[in-house]
């Protein structure tokens, strides 16, 4: 009964079928062309001799089912292609939904994408209660749908709002989550996971569907009204021109049943859509990133981070939320207490369950005396921007490291060459540079200077996935890579102003253009004092804007002082309305930022243009549907 | 029977924090990982390196009811640490060490974290019996009805009258005297004024401030909670405290004419105190310097009513046993649960009859005062009940050091009428 490549039957005592997916040649599963085409012999083979019940479940450590097979997203050159891929799924899974016997999912692990799309065509659906089960739909972050009956099924089971909410975000739910949306039968323990599947597709019970409003939302004309507001907080996010996808799945489920193959202009739109290609692009520049942590086996337990500022004490409430023992260096405690405070809220926020928030807090340790050193397997230096004063703290810090702990330093404007001659070992110091808000940012640069140590960059890198970040190697130079492009497009943003725009307007030009945030409102957030030193380094000699060295002597530092720019109140700016950007003030402002990406390129302070795209998209938010400076560059023409 | 002695390889404590109205901002467990994690973090060893942890714990919370393990895991001790819990009322944080110490002598563990924990603050409040019943048959009525029934039967002045889980702690279950009246009992028979308590308290609050301006609390590991706000120092201490001011407060036990009052007993706080003990391979093995060591402890029973004397009991056969006078220790701690007990213990060795009828000897004179807790005591610094009897011992051995002094005996009364007491010394 066994002879497929990718799937595994074992038919039980009870007539049931344990269907479990296995992709050859793979870590996790997806559902490629080869793996749905064997699914549909499965069903063809399961056609001539019915079971009791079929439970369909995965035999990876790694997961349930990740999606679709991405790869195949790059080899769709032509219309007809992507109508196929469509059509596959959505065919496949409208005839595993209606077999006549009973189906279930059993869902271990992430189930995102096609996966929840073939679990959405199960009868039943059991989640395991553990930390790695995400339950979601996350293909709009990829510029696409999910054409394979998610945005039918989803809406039909749990209601239409909730349904978009997911779609449109992309953001996914663990197992108690899917149980109480109704996504999930059962939320259940690993150690009755078999059982309650079997109970379960044997039960009989009702498939689940949404009642009451929710079933009225899904029926005309109430759907209209929903669509119109789910458009509404679409365009309040993302603009038709940028992200065609989330107004195509609101299209689809309203007026097509949730049938892409009805809607063939659609689909064609947006396969052939520079959007869906350049973040498919930014997917795998994404998994580049990851895979250099892989060069080492390092693993951090300890970590000892030396100075409480903002940065500082950041990145230490990250690390101990990461689960990590973290030590926490400063002058005396109340400099650390504040730190406390802010990461008290931060595991609140990112942990829920009040005992692991509890582990977290009391992982996070103040530790005036720096007895955390000798222990650390990595120390992080964040104290104020002095070389001096670094120099000093490494002289100390030096002789009480373990052997093979990784000293860094968050350094974001001085030479490492400079603070290292006081070391012993010189080459085992490296940069670990964050940005701010640490939280948000997922983004960090790995800075080798001159003749670094191999090891201790792997490590670093290793360091930073194990915090659940992107480690970028960069090269040092000043600014790295994030800052040496923003610092240009800052200053050119403020000659604008100099030059009588409005700051407003010149935010406007680029939100316009994709960008998350303007680089006035950028300038104001990092401060202008920051800035102001930022380009003293990073301008190459040129004269300052007049209207950053005004609010400098002013002592007006943006949001931090309340004023900059902007008037801040409340952490935000206040704004009068924008004037229309002149044409081409977005293309004369990106100019600088994407002539210095690739200098820095040419210089290799950053490997490669793929990674300068990545660098910049991750640590500045850089419109990600453009594929990176470089790569807008080049399809720019 | 020899006594293997065991090094205090370092200690910690919270800052004591007085009960004020409502539960403190810290649970019994936060207050002990708070205090262990930054005394583990200046170890050489790692807190997987512990053998086990003891704690001392009058009254733990019901989420917390074998906090000695709760407490274990939340350190970082990972799940192979045993960790467990003790309870001798007053005494319990010493019978922590007194645990520690006795598994250490006979082999079973190397290297001990070991002490005491409360937070009284957050006693619980419990059902009056009437309720309890009350439930319990609501819990039979099977329909709605008659559940609806039931509610009728609820009478507002049982639910409104809880058991305050603390003061049935304090009150003795057998002789059913509150421990505020064993001390008024010590007071009668010992003659001991309402004035000399008082002063004896003043003193105690003073001793305690000159000892924080002299930094003899390095024992002390500042609290952070969740909103970024440190607890840095003891907060029943008082400046301002003097005989004359406490000379105004109402008696509380024996009223209106009793003597002890909320100035002259101890505090009631939170707080928690712990030492790390270890054998002398264990110091070799992991090249320690151990502030001190413990040299010899003594439990011992009496009379509940005049629990007070629990000390004069436990210390006195340490000193026949070292062939010690009463003032050959460099200092001495008596935990001060109120005034009126610790200046019992110091008529009661002074006073023949009592000697001779109740510890078979002659008396054994005056204690020099200069050397009795140097530093202020329980009046002022407040009596988390698990955490004191650690407190006193670490503190003990931090004064001697500071006076460059060797042997000390702390000692400490205990509800239900014992006491016990353990002699030190520095190296």
């Amino acid at each position: 009964m066994n002879h497929h490549q990718h799937w595994r039957l074992e038919r039980d005592d009870d007539g049931l079928v344990w269907l479990s997916l296995d992709k050859a040649g793979a870590a996790a599963n997806a559902l490629s062309a080869e793996v749905l085409d064997e699914l549909g012999q499965v069903l063809d083979q399961l056609d001539l001799y019915p079971p009791k019940g079929l439970i369909v479940r995965s035999a990876k450590a790694a997961g349930f089912i990740a999606g679709a097979d991405i790869e195949e997203f790059t080899r769709l050159d032509t219309p007809e292609k992507g109508r196929q891929l469509v059509a596959r799924g959505w065919n496949l899974f409208n005839r595993l939904a209606a077999v006549p016997y009973p189906t279930l999912a059993l869902i271990r692990g992430h189930c995102l994408g096609g996966g929840l799309e073939l679990a959405l065509a199960c009868r039943y659906r059991v989640a395991v209660d553990e930390a790695g089960t995400r339950l979601g739909l996350p293909e709009v972050m990829l510029g696409i749908f999910p054409g394979w009956g998610g945005m039918k099924r989803l809406p039909e089971l749990v209601g239409p709002q909730l349904a978009l909410d997911l779609m449109l975000t992309g953001k996914t739910v663990d197992a108690r989550k899917a149980k109480k949306l109704g996504l999930a039968d059962l939320c259940v323990a690993p150690r009755v996971m078999d059982a309650s599947a079997r109970g379960l597709v044997l039960s009989g019970r009702a498939p689940g569907r949404a009642t009451g409003l929710k079933a009225l939302f899904n029926a005309w004309p109430f759907r209209n009204l929903v669509a119109a507001k789910a458009r509404q907080q679409v365009a309040a996010k993302a603009r038709p021109e940028h992200y065609p996808a989330p107004y195509a799945i609101i299209d689809i489920w309203a007026r097509r049943g949730g049938n892409a193959l009805l809607a063939p202009d659609l689909v064609d739109g947006i396969v052939a859509s520079p959007t869906a290609r350049n973040l498919v692009r930014v997917f795998f520049l994404q998994e580049r990133l990851k895979g250099f942590g892989k060069d080492s086996d390092f693993k951090a337990q300890r970590v000892h981070v030396v100075g409480a500022g903002v940065m500082g004490g950041d990145v230490a409430a990250w690390c101990a939320l990461r689960g990590m023992t973290v030590t926490l260096q400063d002058q005396n405690l109340d400099r650390i207490a504040p730190v406390l405070k802010r990461a008290a809220a931060l595991f609140k926020r990112r942990l829920r369950d009040p005992r692991q928030a509890r582990a977290a807090f009391d992982r996070l340790i103040p530790d005036p005396a720096g007895h955390g050193i000798p222990h650390a397997d990595v120390v992080i230096e964040a104290i104020f921007e002095d070389v001096a004063a670094k120099q000093a703290l490494f002289r100390t810090i030096e002789p009480r490291l373990k052997a093979g702990a990784v000293l860094a330093t968050n350094t974001s404007s001085l030479r490492l060459e400079d603070l290292r001659p006081v070391l012993r070992q010189p080459e085992r110091l490296v940069g670990i540079h964050f940005f701010n808000p640490v939280a948000m940012m997922p983004l960090v640069e790995v800075v080798a200077a001159e003749n670094a140590d191999a090891t201790a960059l792997a490590k670093a890198c290793a360091f930073v996935r194990q915090i659940d970040k992107l480690p970028l190697p960069v090269k040092s130079a000043p600014g790295f890579l994030v800052n040496a492009v923003l610092a240009p497009y800052m200053l050119e943003a403020m000659r604008c102003v100099d030059e009588g725009l409005a700051p407003e307007t010149i935010d406007e030009a680029m939100l316009a253009f994709g960008m998350p945030m303007g680089p006035i409102e950028l300038a104001d957030t990092v401060g202008l004092d920051i800035a102001m030193a930022a380009g003293k380094q990073l301008a190459g000699g040129a004269e300052p804007p007049r209207c950053l060295l005004h609010r400098v002597d002013q002592g007006q530092l943006g949001k931090k002082t309340g004023q900059g720019f902007y008037g801040w109140a409340e952490g935000r700016p206040r704004k009068a309305a924008a004037g229309k950007p002149p044409a081409g003030l977005a293309s004369r402002l990106v100019r600088p930022l994407i002539d210095r990406a690739g200098r820095l390129v040419a210089e290799t302070v950053v490997a490669d243009a793929e990674l300068a795209d990545a660098g910049v998209i991750f640590g500045t938010g850089f419109a990600p549907f453009t594929g990176g400076p470089l790569n807008y560059q080049k399809n720019a023409g | 029977m020899s006594f293997t002695p065991i090094y205090v390889v370092d200690g910690a404590r919270t800052p004591f924090l007085k009960a004020r109205s409502g539960p403190g901002p810290f649970a019994a467990a936060d207050l002990a990982v708070q205090a262990g994690r930054s005394l583990l973090l200046r170890q050489a060893f790692l807190p997987t390196d512990l053998d086990e942890v003891i704690v001392g714990c009058a009254g733990p919370s019901p989420d917390e009811i074998n906090i000695g393990r709760v407490v274990a895991l939340r350190l970082g001790c990972g799940q192979k640490v045993p960790g467990w819990t003790v309870m001798r009322n007053c005494a319990s944080g010493m019978q922590a060490l007194d645990s520690a110490i006795a598994n250490i002598q006979c082999g079973r563990s190397q290297l001990v974290l070991a002490g005491g924990v409360d937070a009284l603050s957050r006693a619980p409040l419990l059902y009056s019996d009437a309720m309890v019943l009350w439930f319990a048959a609501l819990m039979q009525a099977r329909t709605a009805g008659e559940k609806a029934r039931h509610f009728l039967k609820l009478k507002p002045s049982a639910l409104l009258s809880p058991v305050i889980g603390l003061l049935k702690g304090l009150t003795d279950p057998v002789v059913g005297l509150s421990m505020g009246q064993t001390a008024e009992n010590l007071a009668w028979r010992f003659g001991i004024g309402r004035g000399e308590m008082d002063e004896f308290s003043a003193r105690s609050h003073q001793r305690a401030v000159a000892g924080r301006q002299a930094g003899a609390f390095g024992e002390i590991v500042p609290l952070v909670d969740g909103d970024g706000k440190v607890y840095a120092e003891d907060d029943g201490v008082r400046p301002d405290s003097s005989a004359a001011g406490l000379a105004k407060l109402k008696p509380v036990f024996d009223k209106p004419y009793g003597n002890i009052t909320a100035g002259n007993s101890s505090q009631v706080s939170d707080g928690a105190a712990w030492l790390i003990l270890a054998s002398a391979a264990a110091v070799d093995q992991w090249r320690l310097e151990p502030l001190g060591k413990i040299v010899d402890s003594q439990w011992a029973g009496l009379d509940p009513a005049q629990m007070g004397l629990g000390p004069v009991h436990a210390a006195t056969p340490i000193l026949q046993r070292q062939g010690l006078g009463l003032n050959d220790p460099d200092l001495w701690e008596i935990n001060e649960a109120f005034a009126a007990q610790v200046m019992g213990c110091l008529r009661a060795w002074n006073d023949a009859g009592y000697c001779r009828e109740q510890l078979e000897s002659q008396p054994w004179g005056r204690l020099d005062e200069n050397k009795l807790n140097v530093d202020g005591g329980a009046v002022a610094i407040g009596h988390p009940v698990g955490a004191s009897g650690a407190r006193i011992v670490l503190h003990l051995l931090h004064a001697l050091r500071a006076r460059q002094k060797r042997r000390g005996i702390a000692s400490i009364c205990i509800g239900g009428g014992q006491g016990g007491a353990m002699l030190v010394e520095t190296l």
